[in-house]
């Protein structure tokens, strides 16, 4: 395969000026990142600092309903809260041995952003994060969290004022800052090389989930399951199972964020949706009008409100190695409602749409089978949000008859 | 009559012992109304070459004022379609080259060989795309060449002399020179290595060379040890004619400066 595609996915589609850093950094992913000393750092960060490995648990009461054994990768209870904190350490540590000073990042949610301000303190090292105004003032808790952590916080107000203005920010910033300057970019999107860097990283929970299911089941699970928005989680837990000839039985399913599933409305599910197009420097799925500019994303989870992906992900569903379904907010809202009370777990409304897909459709899976859903984030987050819905389905409800 | 290539008109300039001057207007702005009104008057104020901005939803080499351009474009309805009728409708009264600005993605949609077809129909000569380095643009590339439209190269302060030699050896028309780290936007000073990137660009490539980003007075290049064979100047423009004035007033100072 060409160096930086997925099959025709993947590439540098960036202004000249971003060439330079790119390569730097592509070197650095060649010399430095596979070094046993930077492994052995890396390992030590995530075990001492991160809480490396998570659990694998087994769902026993929803099992039970369900028919099928429902298992849960907990990157819920990863420092920060979610997966992300995997990529913001390796990627931080990987800028200051190549002698950078500053991190820079976008966020949509804010949980990037947060285990990015984390990595930069954690390392010594300077942390600015752009994040679209609209998304500064929903996700007030985490723009508080980052601050704390010592981050300079960029409002941007260009273009829809969320996530993908944000990276088109910093994407700007890199320009002119990139000589002590190392952008941590979020999801395993982008330019080349970050669609791999961010996947390498974040295949420590593949891995893991492969030793634990070996390890508690005794073999490998008949299907993983993970929401998808640029896909870091689900590339992450995806890619040990795809990689390996051993685990071509394993069901891979992508969920993508269906917003309110009204005909018309607003998405986050270009792989579904979308059609091929070049956005944020790859060329991938994209939600595009007929005339190729790039349309608004929604979803009642921030985190998969984005209205591109990972060009991987493209590539396993062109290639079939992984099917991608569509849920929509109400079925991940009930989802998140559900695990709480029945399992004892707050999922984040991301992850939630993964969940809900296992607890919608049970006869998509065996009688007996071993079911993983990355559980890629806690949702203490989503509490303002979640309860305003609940509370509005809980009135229809009543209403009824 | 073939009409001069882009590097003609740059040259012929030189040859009248002046700088070329390129203005950047992005289509259907301020107005779509306005759009032929003010083509044929920066035709008429001494432009050599036009360059025509394709509104994207998510332009990320622009700064604010081209990105707002982009933006009220957009809001108004303005299209790659649009843009390229409304070239085709002007084409005969203009004098000045034409150069389609834009980036990768309202192109790639438009389907490339369709877009290289209709671009040589309505007058356009060139090709400038922000986001398409030399490693991507060779499906482009590939669909402009029957059509004698030129590629035009974007580097900068931070591409090496072994890469621009990468580019010179494809490139045609004019080479395109960044004058700063950054995004298009009116810039006081130039930064100082500018003129020195201008040099190592002109040392390297067979063709001329036009300086833009930040571009807005005749004195930021007078100065210059080896000035540029061309200038690009569109921030500065937009915010002019945002401000309701003419852009035969804009282009004065530029035509004066060079009667001197």
């Amino acid at each position: 395969m060409k160096k930086g595609r997925f099959g025709d996915f993947g590439g540098q589609y960036v202004p000249e000026l971003l060439m330079p850093p790119l390569w730097e950094l592509e070197r650095a992913c060649a010399s430095i990142l596979p070094s046993p000393a930077f492994q052995r750092e890396l390992a030590d960060l995530l075990r001492n600092f991160a809480g490396r490995p998570t659990p694998l648990t087994r769902c026993d009461a929803l099992s039970r309903e369900l028919g099928f054994s429902l298992w849960l990768k907990r990157e819920d209870l990863l420092h920060t809260g979610a997966h992300k904190m995997n990529n913001t350490l390796g990627q931080a540590l990987l800028a200051r041995h190549m002698g950078k000073k500053k991190l820079i990042a976008e966020t949509g949610a804010g949980q990037h952003g947060v285990a990015t301000a984390a990595a930069a303190a954690k390392l010594g090292m300077d942390c600015t994060i752009y994040m679209g105004s609209v998304d500064v003032e929903r996700q007030a808790p985490n723009v508080a969290r980052m601050k704390l952590l010592g981050a300079r916080l960029v409002p941007v107000e260009s273009g829809t004022r969320t996530l993908k203005d944000a990276i088109n920010e910093t994407l700007r910033a890199w320009i002119t800052e990139q000589a002590d300057t190392h952008y941590c970019f979020g999801t395993a999107a982008g330019p080349h090389p970050f669609p791999t860097l961010v996947r390498d990283l974040q295949a420590v929970i593949g891995k893991e989930t492969r030793a634990q299911t070996l390890e508690q089941i005794g073999r490998l699970p008949d299907a993983v399951l993970a929401c998808v928005g640029g896909g870091s989680n689900a590339i992450g837990i995806f890619h040990p199972f795809a990689a390996d000839p051993d685990a071509a039985g394993v069901r891979l399913i992508g969920l993508e964020a269906g917003g309110t599933g009204e005909p018309g409305c607003y998405n986050s599910a270009p792989l579904n949706l979308g059609r091929p197009g070049v956005l944020h420097g790859q060329f991938s799925m994209l939600l595009q009008n007929a005339d190729g500019q790039v349309e608004p994303s929604h979803s009642v989870s921030a985190g998969l409100d984005y209205p591109g992906v990972g060009p991987e992900h493209a590539w396993l569903r062109q290639s079939g190695r992984a099917e991608y379904h569509i849920v929509a907010d109400a079925s991940a809202l009930a989802a998140f409602e559900t695990l709480s009370r029945r399992e004892g777990i707050i999922p984040a409304l991301e992850s939630s749409h993964a969940l809900a897909f296992a607890l919608d459709n049970p006869a998509a899976f065996a009688k007996d089978s071993h079911v993983v859903v990355n559980l890629s984030g806690r949702g203490d987050k989503d509490l303002g949000i979640a309860f305003q819905h609940l509370a509005l389905f809980q009135g229809e409800a009543a209403c009824a008859p | 009559m073939r009409p001069l290539s882009l590097q003609q008109r740059i040259e012929q300039a030189v040859h009248e012992g002046r700088t070329a001057l390129i203005p950047f207007i992005t289509a259907g702005f301020p107005e779509p109304e306005r759009f032929a009104g003010i083509m044929r008057e920066l035709d008429a104020s001494g432009a050599d070459i036009i360059e025509i901005g394709v509104p994207f939803s998510d332009p990320v080499a622009d700064g604010p004022v081209v990105e707002e351009a982009s933006r009220t474009a957009l809001a108004a309805g303005v299209s790659l379609d649009w843009t390229l009728e409304q070239l085709a409708g002007l084409r005969s009264e203009l004098a000045a080259g034409l150069v389609l600005m834009g980036y990768y993605n309202p192109f790639l949609q438009y389907g490339l060989e369709r877009l290289a077809q209709d671009a040589a129909r309505a007058g356009v000569q060139g090709f400038i795309v922000p986001d398409l380095p030399l490693d991507e643009d060779g499906p482009l590339r590939a669909a402009l060449a029957p059509h004698k439209l030129d590629l035009i190269a974007l580097v900068g302060p931070n591409t090496g002399d072994e890469r621009m030699r990468a580019y010179a050896a494809a490139a045609s028309g004019y080479v395109y020179v960044v004058s700063v780290m950054g995004t298009t936007g009116v810039r006081r000073d130039l930064p100082m290595d500018a003129a020195q990137t201008v040099r190592r660009a002109q040392a390297i490539f067979h063709i001329p060379v036009a300086l833009g980003f930040g571009i807005h007075s005749p004195e930021q290049i007078r100065d210059m040890p080896s000035p540029p064979q061309a200038v690009v100047f569109g921030s500065a423009l937009l915010r002019h004619l945002a401000a309701g004035n003419t852009a035969k007033e804009f282009m004065a100072p530029w035509t004066s400066e060079q009667n001197l």
